[in-house]
């Protein structure tokens, strides 16, 4: 792998950028891996690089059905955050944030991870106790949460309207000063040409439609290119989880709906940090280039169409508007939608299935983007030795039937 | 955005009047004392999330404030009838196809239509606007 350097882009330069190195090659699959991924978006290209690094498994094979990282990991409003209430999930995320820190650095790939804080912002009695509630459950945990006031708010975010006229005054918020944003196609790629450096064969339009399973064990996939073996096969397919699970025979607890987000024309630099409401329901922040990031919830019905509906268009605007009145006339440029495998606790799933060697990393609906590189590491953990990590053992799918969901619908609430 | 017959009204209006509601059809066991936690853990979690066609219960929020079901494709987002509480889909996955070809629903301009039944065919012809 050509590594990347101040001094390379010199070199470079010399011969106009002509000569840079192919991010990762284009691969025949063969017929036999030691560990199949199906998905080829940012937390499945994670688990590949992790297992090949950390784990010195590099026979591997990551099928993309479509191109790297064209699923919801490059249509994410790419917000990095840990504020999560329960232990389980302080720990999951934290430990991605944790990575997030060297990322650019491990990956020798610029993810341009840029920590200017989340405010979660509170606008009713009830919301000011779950804020509380939630610093209070975040530092426990050792997660750098405070709860700032509407002056220490506007401080932060001059441009959002803290005042007492707003339909829903702000009261207080939750800050979160060491999250913030990543640039969430180059964590796909970055994972990528990292993986395909240490020899994983990454094989984009490459459709799995089935599983070849015997004993209830499995020990491949079959595709439009043709069958594949392994016998360990990690499923990371996000809104489409629940058809592939379908393919093997089970049910999963998820629900798949689109998410959309927007991105406005580009700005001057306005906004410093990253302001979410559950709430008003809406967030926003801007990106590198100028242009306002937004996003809010979901279309309420089941969809595989990757654009949502209108008036989520609408409903997300006007929250926006109510936040921040200045932007009433800035006009929106793109809208997209992504599909979300919504899990009825709003955390995800990440566990051994009733048949042996398949396992599943899904569920993480609205939020994932942020917990790409810890559950990648874990997952490539848990498919190296066969035992679910001690961070990822809690997301097991048993917990539907036991009882012991982690309820995360206060930290979430907005998707994110 | 849909248009979306609401069967007790006889009116066909905008999606922003219901509100959708989850899997249709979801029977609560009629003893839960007895019930073993996989099955109690299967009714209150676990869903239908087809690639396809979907039976689906909805609220008409803002106008007669009644649940009724919907008969749905989840790719093409066509919605291929409406019919309340208490009946059977007439258009199911396996027969959809059959249905499909004899045009009982129509989609126009990226606009989704109705879903009325087919003896109620005027509905579907609808006008992009
Ligand atoms: C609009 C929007 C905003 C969001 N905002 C945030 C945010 O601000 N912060 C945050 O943390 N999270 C956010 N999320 C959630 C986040 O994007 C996801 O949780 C995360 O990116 C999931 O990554 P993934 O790699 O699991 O899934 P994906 O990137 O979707 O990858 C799954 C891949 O599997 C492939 N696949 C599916 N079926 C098959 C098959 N049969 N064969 C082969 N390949 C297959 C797909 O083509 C896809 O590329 C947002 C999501 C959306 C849609
Ligand atoms: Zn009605």
């Amino acid at each position: 792998m050509q590594r990347y350097s101040g001094f390379s882009l010199v070199k470079h330069a010399l011969s106009h950028h002509e000569n840079w190195q192919r991010h990762w090659r284009n691969p025949t699959p063969k017929k036999r891996y030691d560990v199949i991924i199906v998905g080829g978006g940012g937390h499945g290209l994670a688990t590949a690089w992790y297992l090949a690094k950390e784990f010195g498994i590099t026979n591997v094979a990551v099928i993309e059905k479509g191109w790297l990282g064209g699923g919801n990991t490059a249509r994410n409003t790419t917000i990095v955050r840990s504020n999560y209430l329960w232990d389980e999930a302080a720990q999951l995320y934290n430990h991605s944030l944790d990575l997030w820190k060297g990322l650019s650095q491990d990956l020798n790939y610029n993810v341009m991870f840029s920590q200017r804080g989340v405010l979660n912002l509170a606008h009713t009695l009830q919301d000011m106790r779950d804020v509380q509630r939630r610093v209070n459950a975040n530092r426990l945990n050792g997660i750098d949460s405070e709860v700032v006031t509407p002056a220490q708010i506007k401080e932060i975010e001059p441009a959002l309207d803290t005042s007492k006229r707003a339909r829903y005054p702000v009261m207080g918020a939750s800050w979160q000063k060491s999250a913030g944003v990543a640039r969430h196609d180059a964590v796909a790629w970055g994972y990528a040409r990292g993986a395909d450096s240490l020899g994983v064969d990454l094989l984009q339009n490459t459709e799995v439609t089935g599983f070849k399973i015997r004993d209830g064990k499995v020990f491949g996939v079959h595709t439009n290119r043709g069958d594949i073996e392994a016998n360990t096969v990690g499923c990371v397919a996000a809104g489409n989880s629940g058809v592939l699970a379908s393919m093997a025979g089970f049910k999963l607890p998820l629900e798949s709906h689109p998410l959309q987000a927007l991105v406005s024309e580009p700005l001057k630099p306005i906004l410093n940090t990253v302001t979410m409401s559950n709430h008003v329901h809406g967030y926003v922040s801007q990106s590198d280039k100028g242009d306002l990031v937004i996003g809010a919830g979901i279309d309420g019905y089941l969809g595989y169409g990757q654009r949502g509906s209108f008036p989520t268009v609408e409903h997300t605007l006007q929250a926006i508007v109510e936040m921040f009145p200045m932007f009433s006339r800035v006009r929106m440029n793109r809208q997209w939608g992504g599909i979300v495998d919504t899990c009825p606790d709003a955390c995800p799933i990440l566990s051994k299935t009733k048949v042996k060697g398949l396992y599943f990393n899904c569920g993480w609906g609205t939020g994932g983007f942020k917990a790409t590189p810890g559950s990648g590491h874990v997952f490539a953990a848990s498919l190296a030795k066969g035992e679910m990590h001690p961070i990822a053992a809690p997301f097991s799918i048993d917990r539907f039937h036991t009882g012991a969901l982690i309820d995360e619908h206060g930290a979430a609430g907005v998707a994110h | 955005m849909f248009y979306i017959h609401c069967p007790y009204c006889g009116e066909r209006r905008e999606e922003e009047e219901f509100h959708p509601n989850g899997q249709a059809h979801l029977v609560r066991p009629a003893d839960p004392d007895s019930v073993s936690d996989e099955e109690w853990g299967d009714y209150l979690f676990f869903r239908d999330n087809p690639r396809g066609i979907h039976h689906e219960m909805w609220v008409h929020r803002l106008g007669c404030r009644k649940f009724f079901n919907i008969t749905r494709n989840t790719t093409t987002y066509e919605i291929l009838e409406t019919y309340p509480m208490g009946e059977q889909p007439t258009i199911t996955a396996e027969t959809a196809k059959v249905r499909h070809e004899q045009g009982v629903q129509t989609a126009d301009g990226g606009w989704q239509t109705v879903g009325a039944r087919p003896e109620n065919s005027t509905l579907n012809e609808e006008t992009p606007s």
